[in-house]
């Protein structure tokens, strides 16, 4: 469980977010949603500890990431980033037992059990024929797939990803939310992600964090969905909401 | 792959040893096969056949080898820590940081007077201050400004502003420092005395050591150091780690051997191209040993054709790097 107390970020003279106190729950996916620029990759940086220049507190599960060495954090938060990982000589099994690293030796030796968590973490994507094949030849949604793998394989309560659908056709978005959102029902493991989607936030996750700057407020998806909140901030000026109506 | 590994790692080091082997036996002199091994191994062999071989040219044969492979382990560290290609000691300004200090001590110390400290520190602990200082600043300049292309450019500006001010020190330099000095640019493997090996051989070693140390951390640093740091990884420490791993490899033997260029870009470009594979455990030691062999290589060629090495090393290099160079605008512009 992600706990925000008296959380405040911004950059410089710019407030993002203000006195936020929120809990994002266990065995749910929820869905982190706002407009361009009001702080979602930033509120998500300061979770995986990124980014320290913050007031307030970050708890998981009840432990401040402040009080965390990093040894500790990479057992604890796993993060899924914006950056499109393209390493070439690299196959998917690599990749995947990096996310092992928290566990291994001085020299990343795999042990039976850290291959097997490799393995779990390959065939709960759905990956595990790629196996062999090299990172840098495959496509964005199986290369975010073996990526969301080495977050499971790290083995974490947390799981962040930043806008994990982003370059993916409308099909491949819903596959992986479905598949986030089984990952974390299956597994009870607290999996947040950014995305712009409304369709899927609403649809597919169990809730949604929405910031209303400078405010974070989180409700499951069914509630959301009827929020005059959401409406507000997502509206056209001089334009009806019947749009959203549509995937509420 | 294992099996590919294993056959790839029996085929370097017998290339080395042999291509070791081969070095002993190149020279002005010419030595068969049989007398070096039996000069090596207390065998049967005339006494200056023995001079030659153990005083000479194995201290040679040594610096060769060890000399490649730091190179080659500096380049490969630098490409994965900068996450590009084209980062390398000699591109990076590092060797040229520690030519500054190597030329500081031979020309410069003559003509301003330096301290006695500085002179008591030897042509190695000018040029390790010269490297090291030169990845504080690449440092420094790294933790504000992201964009790599910025950092190699600036590292190129770097050595360019280098090079001036050792053609300044040049100009108001006496004969003697000048020719010592020059003949030091050309690159040179047999300089280097017995007495030097002592500071050479533990120095570069323990360079080498070190960088094993290094090989988890550079996995988790392919991914960039941001997933290297959710994965746990210390960046601060490792950075330290690295820099001074490059500090003793390329300072030690840019002292004694002189700016060697192009090496430590283009062996691990070699490397990678042998192994098919990013994964350090594999790449670490194999870049070792190609390294070494490459270099040895070099030196053989160089002998035979009594030409520096520095020049061997460029012409070998500079295609590789330009391959590369090729090969990444095309994968860039698909």
């Amino acid at each position: 469980m992600i706990t925000l107390l008296n959380f405040t970020i911004g950059y410089g003279q710019r407030i993002l977010l203000q006195d936020v106190n929120a809990e994002i729950a266990d065995g749910r996916l929820t869905a982190l949603i706002g407009r361009n620029g009001t702080g979602k990759s930033t509120l998500l940086r300061a979770i995986a500890g990124m980014n320290r220049q913050y007031t307030g507190e970050i708890l998981i599960n009840g432990t401040a990431i402040a009080a965390m060495s990093h040894e500790q954090m990479a057992r604890t938060i796993s993060i899924v980033t914006t950056e499109r990982i393209r390493i070439g000589g690299l196959n998917c099994r690599d990749v995947v037992a990096a996310g092992r690293a928290p566990y291994t030796n001085w020299i990343g030796r795999l042990t039976a059990a850290d291959r097997r968590a490799v393995y779990e973490a390959l065939d709960a994507v759905g990956m595990r024929e790629y196996a062999d094949r090299t990172i840098d030849r495959m496509s964005d949604g199986e290369c975010q797939r073996v990526m969301i793998a080495r977050a499971l394989a790290q083995d974490t309560p947390v799981i962040l990803l930043d806008e994990p659908t982003s370059f993916l056709d409308m099909p491949t978005r819903y596959e992986l939310c479905t598949l986030l959102h089984d990952l974390a029902a299956g597994s009870g493991k607290c999996i947040l992600f950014s995305t712009h989607e409304l369709d899927i936030a609403l649809n597919i996750c169990d809730s949604v964090a929405l910031i209303d700057p400078p405010g974070l407020t989180v409700q499951p998806s069914v509630e959301m969905a009827r929020s005059e909140q959401l409406r507000r901030l997502f509206s056209l000026p001089g334009k009806s909401t019947e749009f959203l109506s549509g995937i509420m | 792959m294992k099996t590919r590994n294993s056959i790839l790692f029996l085929v370097l080091g017998a290339l080395a040893v042999l291509l070791f082997l081969l070095d002993l036996a190149v020279g002005s002199v010419s030595i068969p096969v049989r007398q070096i091994v039996a000069a090596l191994f207390g065998g049967d062999c005339p006494e200056d056949v023995s001079n030659i071989v153990l005083n000479v040219r194995l201290i040679k044969a040594v610096v060769a080898l060890l000399a490649g492979a730091a190179l080659g382990v500096c380049g490969l560290q630098m490409q994965t820590f900068f996450r590009n290609p084209l980062a390398g000691p000699y591109v990076l300004g590092i060797s040229s940081g520690a030519s500054l200090g190597v030329a500081l001590y031979v020309l410069g110390a003559p003509i301003v007077g330096l301290p006695a400290v500085f002179m008591s520190l030897g042509v190695a602990g000018a040029a390790w201050i010269g490297a090291a200082l030169v990845l504080v600043l690449i440092a420094a300049v790294s933790h504000r400004v992201k964009d790599i292309m910025v950092i190699l450019i600036l590292g190129m500006m770097f050595s360019s502003g280098i090079g001036a001010v050792v053609q300044i020190l040049q100009y108001l330099s006496r004969d003697e420092a000048l020719k010592s000095y020059v003949v030091w640019t050309m690159g040179s493997l047999s300089d280097v005395t017995g007495v030097q090996m002592w500071i050479l051989v533990p120095a570069v070693v323990a360079g080498l050591v070190i960088s094993i140390g290094t090989i988890k951390p550079l996995n988790l640093l392919l991914f960039g150091p941001e997933y290297a740091r959710s994965m746990g990884l210390n960046v601060g420490r490792t950075r330290s780690l690295l820099f001074l791993t490059a500090t003793l490899l390329v300072g030690t033997v840019t002292a004694f051997c002189g700016p060697i260029g192009f090496i430590g870009l283009a062996i691990p470009h070699v490397t990678r191209m042998l192994t098919g594979n990013s994964d350090h455990r594999v790449l670490m030691p194999a870049t070792m040993l190609s390294g070494a062999a490459i270099l040895t290589a070099c030196d053989i060629i160089s002998k035979a054709l009594v030409l520096p090495v520095n020049a061997i090393t460029a012409l070998l290099g500079i295609p590789i790097v330009m391959w590369v160079v090729l090969k990444n605008s095309r994968t860039f512009a698909s």
